[in-house]
């Protein structure tokens, strides 16, 4: 179906007088207004106002707000809660960027296959994305139960205290994101796997390609906007990470999985130090906006390059 | 050939097995007294009671929850759809400086933390008197979402001829009848889309309900299982109970329409 472009018929003379041809059928910018003013009040308004709160004192009660400099960043480097929460933060970040992607990966593949029971298989790995955060987590708090009859450890028949021993924590915390969001990054692998063109794989089979070398000459080049797009949502993700520390840690044992998000919500809500936890937040955004932009940048070149 | 699928497959189920433990944990345990989940925790119910779910529901109050919720993320949807599709037909149409500038500023939402404005946030809220209310999380959910509605559409539209609006506006339609009338209907595949992104992120959200909402008697569904989990920690029956059915709305939600859901995250996010 494919429209050929007839040149535009004439629209009223006037008006195309008025603003010229090309623009005539744009439509005018007020269509952007009332989702403009949306975003500003909710987003962009209070994000600037953050900024300046980051280099105040504010405590949160009454009007103080004294303006502090730089005071709230040198306290950031100072402060061990805040600076383990960074490390913990990074570890979380990468482990799920690699365990989610990897096996949603391998997921895909799997699912990919002419298997009679692909369409099930999908539905099964893909259920947990559509849970609320918070639920899995009270969910897998009973999973990783220190009980070694019950949870992970009755089924495997270990005796290993998942949230409570510092040094397994944040390794099982991670085991709980990737397998929520596994499936979010399988079912993006798989549209990416749909859009490779069978005659490719066809043609690499007949000058003698196995399995293997197909995946990495043929599947594996194409699958690149596959793989910017996970990879940029699994890191955005994992720097953000709240809901399934804040429910099933609380940031313990100690500090031990603490996060740049749960702390700066401690140090606002229950310290009361809003104008140091807006601080946080902004490192957290800088973070944020930083790997982001080294990630469109770098992934988008990659695939601009095949 | 055929043998290696038949492994394969035997593989793939065998990992779909290991991967539902948690499920199992889930509804095994609603399902059991608190006498056979001390005694025998990973076998079957024996025999299964319903008496958590009864319990878990009054105590949750989960009926008022669930209204509260489906009005929240309803009418968010509405505006997000409403206003994102109008806003992203201006930005994938013009080509103008200015709203490539628009477009640029309304992406920089995706990347920035919530975190970031969450103060003044509350306290422009807090002036405006929409603590506690419907209206306040509306105004929210359709803010904080509208960069990411407005990313999809965009990219859709661009995708799509000119022809059809411009041939309507040289019969004589204005901008808003072309759009309404015209662009809106061929845009339904990426409606769908935002349509489920949205929803399963607002149907799920917990912080800022909480911060918002908690002990507003307006709790959306996972602040009131949130609420009611701290306080029965150690009844692992009732607990249960009460996610099986805080999740099951949207679960049963997601198999209706699985295959949409699922085909709707990757093409959405593909652009």
């Amino acid at each position: 179906m494919t429209l050929t472009t007839q040149p535009v018929k004439t629209p009223p003379a006037a008006r195309v007088r008025r603003i010229g041809r090309a623009a005539a059928f744009a439509p005018s910018w007020w269509f952007a207004v009332p989702a403009l003013l949306v975003y500003a009040g909710v987003v962009l308004y209070p994000s600037i106002v953050g900024v300046f709160y980051a280099f105040t004192d504010w405590s949160g009660i009454g009007e103080g707000k004294s303006f502090v400099g730089l005071a709230n960043f040198r306290a950031i480097l100072g402060d061990e809660q805040v600076m383990g929460s960074l490390g913990n933060t990074l570890l979380l970040t990468v482990v799920i960027l690699v365990v989610q992607n990897g096996v949603g990966l391998l997921l895909a593949l799997g699912v990919h296959a002419k298997l009679k029971s692909r369409a099930l298989l999908r539905v099964i790995f893909f259920a947990p994305v559509v849970v609320s955060p918070v639920m899995v987590a009270f969910l897998w708090k009973y999973v990783y139960t220190p009980d070694p009859s019950a949870g992970l450890n009755g089924l495997l028949g270990l005796n290993i205290d998942w949230l409570g021993d510092p040094s397994v924590a944040l390794w099982s915390i991670a085991g709980m994101v990737v397998w929520q969001y596994a499936g979010y990054s399988m079912v993006i692998f798989l549209a990416g796997l749909e859009g490779v063109p069978k005659e490719l794989h066809e043609a690499a089979m007949i000058d003698g390609a196995g399995t293997l070398q197909r995946f990495r000459y043929v599947t594996w080049p194409l699958l690149a906007p596959a793989l910017t797009i996970n990879l940029m949502l699994s890191t955005i993700g994992g720097l953000k990470l709240f809901d399934q520390v804040f429910a099933a840690t609380n940031g313990g044992p100690g500090y031990a999985t603490e996060t740049l998000s749960t702390v700066l919500y401690k140090q606002a809500f229950v310290y009361g130090k809003f104008g140091y936890s807006t601080a946080i937040a902004l490192v957290l955004a800088l973070f944020v906006a930083a790997v982001s932009l080294v990630q469109v940048y770098y992934l988008r070149s990659r695939e601009v390059a095949q | 050939m055929k043998s290696r699928t038949f492994l394969l497959e035997i593989v793939m189920i065998a990992v779909a097995v290991a991967f539902l433990f948690p499920v199992y944990a889930l509804v095994t345990l609603s399902l059991k007294s608190p006498d056979q989940i001390s005694q025998t925790p990973l076998s079957l119910p024996n025999p299964p009671t319903t008496a958590n779910f009864t319990e878990a529901w009054s105590a949750a109050a989960l009926g008022p929850s669930l209204i509260n919720s489906t009005v929240i993320t309803v009418a968010s949807l509405v505006a997000l759809i409403a206003f994102g599709s109008f806003a992203a037909y201006f930005l994938a149409r013009t080509a103008t400086r200015l709203g490539y500038g628009l477009y640029i500023l309304f992406l920089l939402g995706i990347v920035l933390p919530f975190q970031l404005g969450m103060i003044p946030l509350y306290e422009l809220v807090s002036d405006l008197g929409l603590i506690g209310t419907h209206a306040g999380m509306i105004i929210f959910y359709t803010g904080v979402q509208m960069p990411f509605t407005i990313f999809l559409y965009t990219g859709f539209i661009r995708a799509l001829p000119r022809e059809y609006a411009s041939a309507a506006q040289i019969d004589g339609a204005s901008h808003l009848t072309a759009f309404t009338k015209v662009v809106f209907p061929l845009l339904r595949p990426i409606t769908g889309t935002v349509l489920i992104l949205n929803a399963v992120f607002i149907w799920n959200d917990f912080f800022t309900p909480l911060l918002y909402l908690g002990g507003s008697g307006f709790e959306t569904i996972p602040v009131s299982v949130f609420a009611f989990v701290g306080q029965y920690v150690s009844d692992y029956g009732l607990v249960f109970a009460g996610l099986v059915l805080g999740a099951l709305p949207i679960v049963a939600v997601f198999l209706v329409l699985q295959k949409y859901v699922i085909k709707g995250f990757s093409s959405g996010l593909k652009g």
